[in-house]
């Protein structure tokens, strides 16, 4: 799979070896999953409700560690070291995550929000630091211009869709390798799912993006690489133009032409 | 096609009809059963102003209650009965923060640690015991600050027993409300923290805490009008004082028990009056305010 996708070892940014996790005892949601996540490339995990796409998403980033039932098994390498040898504030601040409805601090401001990892984290900032991590990182979300005048105002004021621009800022604010995107935009109309579209591809030159998605019609928008998931299995793993016009697998395909969802 | 015979809109129209007269026999019953519920309340409250507007002057808040002979010559001469509520004013609220400084900081911790532990065997057990606490009598609460505190701490009556006797009657009501407040933030707000990094305590200190502050301080305010106006614990624990105490091993008033003394004592009945509309203020602005700041959380 890997002579297939043309990702060299340096590429990989993530590299998921043999990835299984069971919610209970036995049960197991995601089995023996093994891929690797190309840097700077948005890669979409599309499948069926149910099949384990946000499972995996939260594997990465080690989520279920807060679950004591959730067993996981497999390893995760970023950047070539182990994740599980990192400390969990390391590996978050290199792994950000951007989560299905929109979840501003509701008692922070909008200039808080951005730099919550530091400041919920105890991380001191210098006035100018943080003034130049907000700017930056707002800008990066082309939300900066919208509320470069309300940064004091609570973020809960703003829109669904800028709401949820400002929690892509809060993951940039650590400048991290990789962000994992769960349906970021399953709960916004279609104007301000736009807008995070093009922010996802403007941001690939900076940052390797994975994003769960049901909506076919963005993974083949804006995805570099496609993984097409199925009852916990990873069943096909390509590059998205290829496998939208011609899938390997004959699951793919029922799904792609939508006979089944 | 054929006409139909049938008349469609007047079926809808008696269908609309009908549903009108319901919803108007509907309000009716509702708006009368409501009268009847705030009705007391209201009619409770003219009756406290109308009979104890008299006594409530500067006196009334900053001295201390009368003797009978003096209440007495005032009566006979038709002037107001001198004197005023100090001594229960200062007692209550000495023993309504002493309560407090030991029932919020427990209450709290107990209430995050329920939350946080929820679904395990033993946090069951921790809140069962608190619905049972919240149901003993206040007598028996008096009872037991009697026997322990009483007897063998302070050796007498005084404001630590009174102020035990309240801090376990609030006790159960700060856990339950955190609990409830912790419950009400989203678990999306949390792991957007677990996202970031942060651990699990600073989670709770951090981002937990501050979402449901107003909750939380709701909570503790509804405790306090709750307990405020307690009298049959502290009868047997507090007793009274003529004088206004600050020492926590001194017997001490409170206006329940001023209200109490007063009504024992036909001389000083106007003081029930205006020591109950005290009271009564005390405890609706307390829910006034719980209201208010409920009402700017869900804004
Ligand atoms: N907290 C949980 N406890 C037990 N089982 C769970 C839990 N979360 C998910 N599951 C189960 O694990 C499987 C995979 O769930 P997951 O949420 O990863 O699916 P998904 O692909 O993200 O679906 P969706 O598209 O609906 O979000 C499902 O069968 C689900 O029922
Ligand atoms: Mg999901």
């Amino acid at each position: 799979m890997i002579d297939e996708l043309n990702i060299q070892e340096k590429d990989a940014v993530l590299d998921i070896k043999n990835l299984s996790v069971a919610y209970s005892k036995g049960k197991y949601a995601v089995t023996n999953v093994s891929a690797q996540v190309k840097r700077n490339k948005v890669t979409a995990i599309m499948g069926p409700s149910g099949c384990g796409k946000s499972t995996i998403l939260r594997a990465i980033n080690k989520m279920h560690d807060l679950y004591p039932n959730i067993e996981t098994e497999g390893q995760v390498f970023l950047n070539g070291v182990d994740t599980s040898s990192m400390s969990t504030i390391m590996l978050r601040r290199k792994i950000g995550m951007v989560f299905q409805r929109p979840n501003p601090f509701p008692t922070m401001s909008i200039s808080d929000n951005v730099i919550a990892g530091y400041k919920l984290n105890g991380i001191k900032l210098k006035k100018f630091e943080r003034e130049e991590i907000v700017k930056k990182s707002l800008q990066d979300v082309t939300l900066w211009e919208e509320v470069k005048d309300s940064l004091n105002k609570k973020g809960t004021f703003l829109s669904g869709g800028q709401q949820q621009r400002l929690c892509i800022a809060r993951a940039l604010a650590f400048q991290p390798d990789v962000i994992l995107l769960d349906e970021p935009t399953s709960a916004l109309d279609p104007v301000a799912t736009k807008k995070i579209e093009e922010l996802l591809i403007a941001l690939k030159e900076h940052y390797t993006i994975l994003l769960v998605t049901h909506n076919m019609s963005q993974a083949a928008r804006i995805s570099d690489y496609s993984m097409f998931m199925y009852l916990g299995e990873l069943v096909e793993y390509g590059k998205s133009k290829e496998m939208f016009i011609n899938p390997k697998d004959k699951r793919t395909d029922e799904y792609l032409t939508g006979k089944f969802s | 096609m054929a006409k139909p015979k049938l008349k469609y809109n007047s079926i809808l129209q008696r269908e609309v009809k009908s549903r009108f007269i319901k919803d108007k026999i509907f309000s009716g019953i509702v708006i009368t059963l409501s009268l009847i519920t705030i009705s007391p309340i209201v009619l409770i409250i003219l009756k406290l102003i109308a009979k104890g507007y008299k006594q409530i002057n500067l006196s009334f808040f900053t001295e201390t209650a009368p003797n009978t002979f003096q209440a007495m010559e005032a009566i006979n001469s038709g002037n107001v009965i001198p004197g005023g509520i100090l001594n229960g004013i200062t007692g209550s609220l000495f023993m309504v923060f002493l309560a407090s400084i030991m029932a919020i900081p427990i209450g709290l911790l107990v209430g995050i640690f329920l939350y946080e532990n929820g679904t395990k065997r033993y946090a069951n057990i921790v809140k069962d015991i608190t619905d049972i606490l919240q149901g003993v009598p206040s007598i028996v609460l008096g009872l037991i600050s009697y026997f322990w505190v009483v007897k063998f701490i302070t050796n007498g009556f005084s404001a630590m027993a009174g102020s035990f006797a309240l801090f376990i009657m609030m006790l159960p009501l700060i856990i339950r409300s955190t609990e409830e407040t912790l419950k009400m933030v989203p678990d999306t707000i949390k792991e957007a923290g677990f996202a970031l990094g942060v651990p699990y305590h600073k989670i709770i200190l951090r981002v937990l805490i501050p979402t449901g502050l107003s909750g939380l301080i709701t909570g503790i305010l509804l405790s306090i009008s709750r307990i405020i106006g307690e009298t049959a614990p502290l009868m047997l624990t507090a007793l009274g004082s003529m004088s206004v105490n600050f020492d926590i091993s001194k017997p001490t008033s409170a206006i329940p028990l001023l209200i109490w003394q007063f009504y024992n004592d036909p001389n000083m009945v106007d003081l029930i009056w205006s020591s109950s509309l005290l009271l009564m203020f005390f405890v609706l602005a307390l829910n006034l305010i719980s209201k208010q700041i409920i009402s700017k959380r869900n804004k």
